[in-house]
């Protein structure tokens, strides 16, 4: 399905993998009573804080990423992406790492988690990393900066 | 046992999830924040679909004496808006534009261009390394 005006966007499969992932964030907060939020479980799964987690079940979760992609690579025959340049990965790898810890959160623990549960701490996060990262593209783009 | 395997469930409808959304490829994410050039609203799709069924969720947990496979319920408590709360995902923001990954999709990407966001999630971890180096080992 297209959606008018926006030739690119994939709104059905969106939609699909939202809910998805709105599932999976199910299944933590229901089967274990825990926030499903990658950066807080990847940092626990490797020793460095995060969640309350048992750190088995905290390395699961981050094993399960890549496997729950390669499932949709594997059926879809093939995923199509465009990454930055290497030093550009570690320069956002490493702000992201901060900002993450410092912030308590990131796309999944503070934007779908903890907005669905209509957190005021969560709603502020995700308004301005919201906020931040638009700014991030525009000042790049304005200054011609090309990473992908 | 059944942490372990209620959160690789979890870990892999997750990963799906992204997949599927289009969320493993930084063009899209890096389009959907590009709101001022030509914009792809596709992310909008993906959040919204999980905020949908996260509320459901929300709305069961009362309901629920105990997790389905846990003792008992550990939610966030918190709720004093700090700088370091705004200031963090600021920063988180900044990171999320330059490269159009988040923690998540950076993970789960590692199947599908797996050098390049081998270092992005170096990079991520290196960065939490630092902010724990700094607070200690106490938080």
């Amino acid at each position: 399905m297209m959606l008018p005006g926006f030739p690119d966007a994939a709104p059905l499969a969106g939609l699909a993998g939202g809910v998805l992932i709105g599932l999976a964030a199910a299944v933590m907060l229901l089967g274990l009573g825990r926030i499903a939020g990658v950066s807080g479980l990847a940092a626990k799964a490797v020793g460095l804080g995060g969640s309350g987690i048992a750190r088995s079940g905290a390395w699961m979760f981050v094993i399960g990423l890549p496997l729950g992609a390669l499932i949709v690579m594997l059926a879809s025959g093939g995923i199509e992406v465009s990454f930055a340049s290497p030093v550009t990965l570690a320069i956002a790898g490493l702000v992201v790492g901060i900002g993450t810890r410092l912030g308590s959160g990131c796309t999944s623990g503070h934007g779908v988690c903890g907005v669905s549960r209509l957190s005021g701490r969560s709603i502020v996060a995700t308004l301005t990393f919201m906020a931040t990262g638009i700014a991030t593209v525009a000042i790049m783009n304005a200054l011609g900066l090309e990473v992908l | 046992m059944r942490t372990a395997l209620t959160s690789i469930v979890s870990g892999v409808l997750f990963g799906a999830g992204l997949a599927l959304g289009g969320m493993t490829d930084p063009a899209r994410v890096r389009g959907f924040l590009d709101i001022f050039g030509d914009w792809d609203p596709t992310l909008a799709f993906v959040m919204g679909g999980a905020v949908i069924v996260m509320a459901v969720a929300w709305r069961i947990v009362p309901r629920l004496a105990e997790p389905v496979f846990a003792g008992e319920f550990h939610l966030p408590t918190k709720s004093d808006l700090t700088p370091r709360l705004v200031g963090g995902a600021a920063l988180f923001g900044i990171g999320w534009g330059i490269a159009g990954l988040c923690p998540g999709p950076g993970i789960a990407a590692l199947v599908i261009e797996p050098a390049a966001a081998a270092i992005f999630v170096v990079g991520m971890l290196a960065g939490m390394a630092v902010v724990r180096l700094f607070e200690g080992a106490s938080s």
